[in-house]
């Protein structure tokens, strides 16, 4: 079923791009529960399987500063316990029936997803499991204890790796005092001072069923997507006010730079800054933009001037992360520590060329080539269904967001990728963070 | 709560043994020069996954050249006398496709994935690449630096990396196991373009190359085409692979680690037999059952004995390699909580072993593992990378992708008595080897260290 519906709407969409095409790509049914929840469903019976999951605005971007970590600790035990299901028993039932529990954090969403088998004996059981452990959840105060105890250490144990010093320092650097420039899990500082009321509190004002995205694919009806959209949201908090939102992102006024003295032997280097929001109209030309800059692996440019040309570094690439505010655009690269002021230079030159000029003619003709050519690989299983369902229904994109997305991809020119990007990304105004590096002075 | 390289393989091995009946409709066929063609039709996407595998890897190297299987997956992009340097990764892209390639211990894989009719382009750049590499001296100049970077971001500047690197050096003297997949830095140092010429010679024939295609395809429409571009490359005689046996083991091996870290952490191995022969094995399937009662799921014996009730670890994990041209290894590790230590995991490990042992398992833990089984084998069947992966693994290991089934069936036959006689068996001193990490401070740190595990690309 999944190729009949490509075969029809991709031709429509790739072959006829100008026309709009007269049937989705996905068909994705689309609706709200009785409590204001939103739905969004694709059935697909080719597999006897389910994968659903439900989301919230609960993500790190919704902590206090001083209470940094609450997001990522409630929604990590949500899975320990509810409704008098201990945290084994949870597992346990999950376990018996071959369904898999996992879930979400980042800065923007949490919830948790599951995936069944959809026969009823199997499905009924995890969907009874899932429901109280949205709704009910125990956050237990002894595995709250060893929770933290577990975490403050993983954080510690993090603070050792070149990588994640890096990223730290470049999000504080990046976002001062915006959430997103705070770490996801919390600080070991702040971990410790987390109690079982904030936990409790903030699923009362997060987890509210109106604010609930809940996303389905696979072998159910419509009837049967419907009730489980209701069971699974029937019991969740009432709103109390407006949804939680996130303020805004302010640029960069000035560059930064930063070296991290680290005894590995190489160095991690990152360069960048906020960058685009989910939706914002920039996104498409960015996107590609970027294909060509360092998202396009061997075809990119940072990819031929770090390694190809001169073999400074295993992996080098540049990405947006579009988020609910201007989520970050990040270059990153490893070389050898001697190296670094090589590698850096030459990623900056390579960043000031291309913003200066853009693409080519050509390398946006083959950029667009992969993209629209690849459109089938983004959509060949369930689980990529599922996971653009949630992005559509949390950021509230149109439902003919894919197909909007290789239509606009068709349309960027040379002109529209250079605009964007001498809007959006100041070479001038990047923050730099070198970690480790013989010589380095970003 | 990360998983280290040799876990991630464990775990691929755990969903290989315990899946499927999903392989049954895939067509087997070999060309006139001994090239096997694997073909499984998956009609749910205009989509299809091409893999070339050829049967060698880290295994088939020699002190001196270890990594030489890596660096020669580097240079297969980098061009052909009529595909230029890099231009296969651009003909892949343009037509929509993605393309890497993975070596392991025991064979090299290079795949693509592409709407449906863009097969034919996979194929005859695959073709090509099989016999007319170019081998360029400045290239290989510059691509051989590509991999010593990557080995010191995948290996040297990750202590469990080390970890895992050095137990294996340890665990055996004389199987080349024992070296690791990326190879030793100064033989990566040392090695020259003429190194991996002679690598490709010997090992890059038809006969020795599994092409699986899984997708919407036809397959005698496959067949055609995989006929047309690689039918008229000719079979090479293979070199003799040496068996390499590893000798017995007297006692119980350990090597420490000192790195920079904040926590420890354990890592122990122990040799277990491989599966060989999928009817009439049973041990291979009794220690696959065996590593899911540990670590088969949150509700397992690790995490919920040694995680949640005694907090004495902050993760536990078990994982059987029993898919390999070499020995099998059974593995455990964990990391102690703050405040506990190395030894306390180790022991810690050893009594839930020793548990079973003495007392065995229960049915009811047992049936839980076969539901999750069941589940999995449908799960797997979403990804068509993961099923090309799965027969191209299972194959290169001497194992045909026609016994999935099979091992399906005989991993639900499982008792708990099997499951206590394969650790009873298997779970001594003289089999084991125990690697540690000694966490070092960060400040003044000055690395010493060397290399593991290993693939291309981005």
């Amino acid at each position: 079923m999944l190729n009949k519906l490509l075969a029809t709407g991709l031709a429509a969409a790739v072959l006829a791009i100008a026309a709009v095409p007269a049937q989705a790509i996905l068909p994705i049914q689309h609706w709200q529960t009785a409590g204001g929840a939103r739905v969004y469903f694709v059935e697909n019976h080719d597999l006897p399987m389910l994968d659903i999951s439900v989301e919230f605005p609960a993500g790190a971007g919704h902590d206090q500063p001083a209470k940094s970590g609450v997001a990522a600790m409630t929604q990590r035990l949500l899975s320990s316990g509810a409704d008098g299901m201990s945290e084994n028993d949870v597992s346990r039932r999950m376990a018996d029936v071959g369904a898999q529990l996992g879930g979400r954090f980042d800065f923007d969403r949490a919830g948790l997803s599951l995936r069944t088998l959809s026969n009823s004996r199997e499905r009924r059981e995890a969907l009874d499991v899932l429901s109280r452990l949205l709704s009910v959840p125990a956050f237990p105060g002894d595995v709250l204890e060893r929770e933290k105890v577990r975490l403050t250490g993983a954080l510690k144990e993090a603070d050792t790796k070149p990588d994640t010093i890096g990223s730290r320092t470049f999000y504080r650097l990046a976002y001062g005092d915006h959430p997103y420039g705070m770490r996801e899990s919390g600080e070991v500082e702040t971990v410790a001072g987390i109690t079982r009321e904030d936990l409790a509190a903030f699923h009362r004002r997060h987890y509210a069923g109106r604010y609930a995205v809940v996303a389905l694919m696979g072998d159910v009806t419509r009837a049967e997507a419907e009730a489980i959209a209701e069971q699974l949201t029937r019991g969740l908090p009432v709103a109390a006010g407006q949804e939680p939102g996130l303020p805004p992102v302010a640029a960069l006024a000035v560059g930064e730079s930063r070296t991290v003295p680290h005894h590995a032997s190489q160095a991690h280097i990152t360069i960048g800054g906020p960058g685009v929001s989910r939706g914002d109209r920039d996104y498409i030309a960015l996107y590609v933009g970027n294909f060509v800059l360092g998202g396009g692996g061997f075809m990119s440019r940072m990819t031929e001037e770090v390694r190809q040309k001169r073999g400074l570094a295993y992996s080098a690439a540049s990405y947006f992360r579009p988020l609910q505010r201007e989520g970050p655009f990040i270059i990153s690269m490893q070389t050898r520590r001697d190296q670094a002021a090589e590698a850096l230079e030459v990623a900056r030159a390579t960043l000031a060329e291309f913003v200066k000029s853009g693409p080519t003619g050509k390398e946006l003709a083959a950029a667009k080539r992969n993209i629209v050519n690849s459109f089938p690989l983004r959509i060949d299983s369930n689980r990529k269904i599922h996971e653009y369902l949630t992005l559509i229904g949390f950021y509230r994109l149109p439902l003919t967001y894919l197909e909007d997305f290789v239509k606009d991809v068709e349309r960027v020119t040379v002109a529209d990728i250079r605009d964007a990007f001498q809007r959006r990304i100041r070479p001038d105004r990047m923050v730099t963070v070198v970690v480790g590096g013989d010589e380095a002075k970003p | 709560m990360t998983i280290s390289g040799y876990l991630v393989r464990a775990l691929l091995l755990a969903l290989v043994a315990t899946s499927c009946h999903a392989a049954t409709d895939a067509g087997e066929h070999k060309l006139a020069n001994g090239m096997r063609v694997i073909i499984k039709p998956d009609r749910r996407a205009p989509v299809v996954v091409v893999m070339v595998s050829y049967q060698v890897g880290g295994i088939d190297e020699v002190n001196g050249v270890t990594g030489v299987a890596h660096v020669l997956e580097h240079m297969m992009f980098k061009g052909t006398p009529t595909v230029a340097a890099g231009e296969y990764s651009r003909l892949i892209s343009e037509a929509g496709g993605r393309e890497n390639a993975f070596t392991s211990n025991d064979f090299t894989g290079y795949f693509a994935m592409l709407q449906k009719s863009q097969l034919e382009l996979a194929l005859r750049l695959e073709a090509d690449r099989m016999t007319n590499i170019t081998l360029a001296a400045e290239e290989f100049a510059k691509e051989i630096k590509v991999v010593m970077e990557e080995r010191r971001w995948r290996t040297d500047d990750r202590p469990r990396s080390l970890v895992y690197e050095q137990l294996m050096a340890t665990a055996l003297t004389a199987h080349p196991y024992r070296n690791p997949v990326i190879g030793w830095m100064s033989d990566l140092e040392s090695m020259r373009v003429e190194d991996a010429r002679d690598f490709y010679r010997r090992w890059y024939t038809p006969n020795n190359a599994t092409l699986v295609v899984v997708g919407d395809v036809e397959p005698q429409a496959v067949l055609a085409l995989a006929g047309r571009y690689f039918g008229k490359i000719p079979a090479r005689v293979l070199p003799e692979r040496k068996p390499q046996a590893e000798p017995a083991q007297f006692g119980v091996k350990r090597v420490t680690v000192k790195a920079p870290a904040e926590l420890p952490y354990v890592l122990m191995a122990f040799r277990a037999p491989a599966l060989r022969d999928p009817e009439g094995d049973w041990e291979p399937y009794a220690l696959e059952m065996l590593a899911a009662v540990l670590d088969g799921s949150d509700a397992a014996r690790l995490n919920r004995t040694l995680v949640r009730e005694e907090r004495i670890a902050s993760s536990a994990d078990a994982g059987y390699d029993g898919i390999a041209r070499g020995p099998g290894f059974f593995y455990l590790s964990a990391t102690p909580t703050p405040g506990r230590s190395a030894a306390e995991v180790e022991q810690a490990l050893r009594r839930e072993m020793a548990l079973i042992v003495a007392e065995g398992v229960t049915a009811e833990e047992l049936d839980r593992i076969k539901a999750q089984a069941v589940a999995a084998h449908v799960y797997q069947r979403d990804s068509m990378f993961f099923q090309a992966r799965q027969i191209a693994m299972l194959e290169s290991a001497g194992i045909s992708h026609r016994t999935l089934d099979l091992q399906l069936k005989k991993l639900r036959e499982v008792t708990p008595e099997q499951v206590q006689e394969v650790a009873r068996k298997y779970f001594r001193d003289d089999a084991i080897t125990i690697a540690t990490l000694d966490p070092q401070p960060l400040e003044g740190a000055r690395r010493a260290a060397p290399p593991a595990g290993a693939r291309h690309a981005q």
